[in-house]
């Protein structure tokens, strides 16, 4: 039992050497999921917050200033252009000077006064629609705080009902406490993956995998030898992305680190054995990376990282249920954000195990079956 | 011997058209280079045509009724008939929000007992919670919810149950320009072929320049009479031409699967595209020629290409919302101005102030980064 340890010790050893003596393959795997963390937690918002918007006001009345001194006030809004004929929104939104342009009629007061609905006509540029929704959204929050202002000045009531919203574990809907404990995961995923394919493939490439399958090791401690060092450089990847997350970006963390590792862990081994696989089908680098590609590419986007695995077609959320990356980003999410307990994330740790099991066993197999 | 021009022309073009061919056979027979320039890009096709999608649908949610009215089963009735919500009624707050701890659902809808008492008073609340993890989502709710609840009091006071006495409101009335579907696929699928392009481009020319670098391939080729300019051109045009796979693949899928309209002109959308290409393939190659490691290169053509393309385009998330230094960094970001295009001609048409500046700028990008990779090639033979 000791020599066998001893074994596989020296492997991890020689694995660790051969990627840490390079200096900048270290310097990349270490800085590279804090660099990606702290960019893309600044960058992946669907909120908006700076909205030019260009404005044809044809009342000019006390009202239709009120309504503008709203979206001017509110912190989103900012006015770039007063129009005087409406064929001059158009240059504006072709040319993405302004995402919104709002258009007052005539009569708005007049309207309002009576007691009728008062139109605001609001164009936004559909390019990307998603921002475009988000902004009109701003539009409509500052035209029902200005209704309810006007209300309350003509002694009007207010509506019947009121809805009343709170937001639990990220109170101010931001993005970022969405984003960032999920790219723990995500960027993890990809280097650990890579690493694991690429380094059966390089000893292939450079016949030193031949070398070592003559050696006493067996197959299943080079696959230790080969999953072991990868796991720790994930994760120390992960505790750097971590760190960003509550040092940088302030995300309180409510759960416990013990749970949170233990689960990173658990992922770690399943993202290992999918690389494994992956390289113990491939005969080049070439291929290994690029089938490490193909395999990263639908895990990260059908994870439930960028949009809701609920909105997916039911084929594909099927296709979810064997994707490790899935149950990582719920995973942290829950301990990270809701101080979820073990006991409560069993339904994310069987899957990974399970995948962890069969990926490493086909890779084990697939070592001991194929020496060309 | 006269070295006439047109025969050394000849000679050249000879040499070049040799290491093409030779490039190309490495293609062919490999079929991972297959599966990055036709599998990877048929795969993004139908993940980001199908799978990807902003747009909320049968979100969990459970409807707390704690006042059997009839005013309180209709507001609950809305949520059961919309096709955004996947309905729970619950009788008490404490059982939904043990499904909102266990994550069976996503927001709580809750009607007080005391709803319909005073609502004929004027006062009455509706509570919404949400989990707040899913910003999108429970923004979506929190909308549904005050919309159903608005067209609720309206019905009332149309019934004349309620004060709510005709008071002059403003109403948005909001008309979204090249996309009046509001389908998201408008916006992903040209997105889709910044990704495709990058990646066959950038991804591809780097892990084969490195690899040639690696077995040491490359020097073995610098002492035949090739030129460092042949060698160049010999590795990229492969790679151009299966990234015109890739591009027609994706411009097939936009317009015949997925009916996203092409309105600006589509010679101007192939020659962007190229220039596009050409920008990936010299970045590509300025990597793998600094770094001459297959591992190492392919890590950072992912970080530095793709990654950014993906996330600092503006392709998904709105580049005027971020702080100014990222900002600042996406100008680097070649794709921002492809992105910026392709949105453009798609979905605009042709409007040459956007097309030029952009143009513009890739065309400098390709021009600068081609020079540095052509002489990263060169210093490296020293």
């Amino acid at each position: 039992m000791l020599a066998y340890l001893r074994r596989i010790f020296a492997l991890i050893r020689k694995e660790v050497l051969a990627v840490f003596q390079d200096a900048r393959t270290r310097n990349m795997l270490l800085l590279q999921p804090v660099l990606q963390c702290l960019l893309f937690g600044y960058a992946a918002t669907l909120d908006v917050n700076n909205v030019p918007y260009a404005v044809l006001d044809r009342d000019l009345s006390t009202a239709s200033s009120a309504l503008l001194a709203k979206l001017d006030g509110s912190g989103v809004f900012h006015r770039i252009a007063n129009l005087t004929r409406a064929d001059q929104m158009k240059p504006l939104i072709d040319t993405q000077e302004v995402l919104i342009a709002i258009q007052i009629d005539p009569d708005f007061q007049r309207q309002l006064s009576a007691g009728q609905q008062a139109p605001v006509q609001v164009i936004a540029d559909g390019r990307n629609s998603n921002t475009a929704d988000a902004a009109l959204g701003y539009v409509s929050s500052a035209v029902e705080s200005f209704n309810a202002d006007w209300r309350s000045d003509h002694g009007l009531p207010q509506p019947p009902i009121q809805v009343v919203t709170r937001a639990w574990y990220s109170p101010n809907l931001e993005t970022r406490w969405n984003l960032v404990p999920a790219l723990v995961g995500t960027l993890t995923l990809m280097s650990t993956l890579m690493l694991s394919a690429l380094s059966v493939a390089r000893e292939r490439e450079e016949g030193t995998f031949d070398q070592l399958l003559v050696t006493p090791f067996r197959p299943v401690e080079i696959m230790a030898g080969k999953a072991i060092p990868a796991m720790m450089i994930g994760t120390v990847q992960a505790t750097g992305a971590l760190l960003v997350a509550q040092l940088w970006f302030r995300i309180p963390f409510a759960g416990s680190y013990p749970t949170l590792y233990v689960g990173l862990i658990l992922f770690l081994l399943a993202a290992v054995g999918i690389g494994l696989f992956v390289s113990s089908i491939a005969a080049t680098m070439q291929q290994a990376m690029l089938y490490a590609f193909v395999t990263i590419m639908p895990f990260t986007l059908l994870s439930g990282l960028a949009t809701p695995i609920s909105s997916m077609p039911q084929v594909l959320q099927y296709f979810t249920l064997i994707n490790p990356l899935r149950y990582a980003i719920d995973l942290v999410h829950r301990v990270y954000l809701q101080g979820a307990g073990i006991d409560q994330l069993v339904p994310d740790l069987w899957p990974m195990a399970i995948i962890a099991a069969v990926t490493l066993t086909g890779a084990a197999w697939m070592f001991s079956n194929r020496i060309e | 011997m006269i070295d006439h021009p047109s025969s050394r022309l000849a000679a050249k073009a000879r040499r070049v058209a040799a290491l093409i061919r030779k490039e190309l056979r490495q293609v062919v027979r490999d079929p991972s280079s297959v599966a990055i320039g036709v599998v990877l890009p048929l795969m993004l096709i139908l993940l980001f045509g199908y799978a990807l999608s902003l747009d909320v649908k049968n979100v969990p949610i459970a409807v707390v009724l704690e006042d059997p009215s009839f005013q309180a089963r209709e507001i609950a009735a809305s949520f059961q008939l919309s096709s955004y919500f996947e309905t729970r009624v619950t009788r008490s707050i404490a059982e939904a929000q043990e499904l909102m701890l266990s994550n069976t659902v996503e927001g709580i809808v809750r009607v007080p007992a005391d709803f319909a008492r005073r609502s004929a008073q004027g006062d009455a609340t509706v509570q919404v919670l949400v989990n707040g993890i899913d910003g999108n989502t429970a923004r979506i709710v929190e909308a549904y919810a005050e919309a159903a609840v608005a067209q609720s009091g309206a019905r009332l006071a149309a019934e004349g149950q309620a004060d709510s006495s005709a008071g002059g409101q403003a109403v948005v009335v909001s008309q979204l320009w090249f996309n009046s579907a509001n389908d998201s696929r408008y916006f992903l699928v040209p997105g889709l072929i910044v990704l495709v392009i990058t990646l066959i481009g950038a991804f591809m020319t780097s892990m084969v320049v490195a690899r040639e670098w690696e077995r040491g391939t490359f020097e073995a080729l610098f002492v035949t009479p090739v030129r460092t300019d042949e060698i160049l051109l010999g590795k990229t045009v492969p790679y151009i031409l299966l990234g015109m796979v890739g591009l027609l693949l994706c411009l097939g899928a936009a317009k015949f699967l997925f009916d996203v309209p092409i309105r600006g002109s589509v010679p101007i959308l192939l020659t962007l595209s190229m220039l596009y290409l050409l920008v990936s393939v010299a970045m590509g190659l300025l990597i793998s020629s600094s770094l001459k490691s297959q591992f190492l290169s392919s890590q950072v053509t992912l970080v530095v290409t793709f990654m950014p393309a993906l996330m600092l385009s503006g392709f998904i998330y709105d580049l005027r919302s971020v702080p100014l230094t990222i900002q600042l960094i996406s100008y680097l970001v070649p794709a921002r101005y492809f992105v910026s295009l392709l949105q453009t001609l798609f979905l605009v048409g042709d409007v040459w102030s956007v097309i030029w500046l952009n143009a513009a700028i890739l065309a400098g990008a390709a021009i600068v980064l081609l020079t540095l990779a052509r002489r990263a090639t060169r210093k490296s033979l020293s």
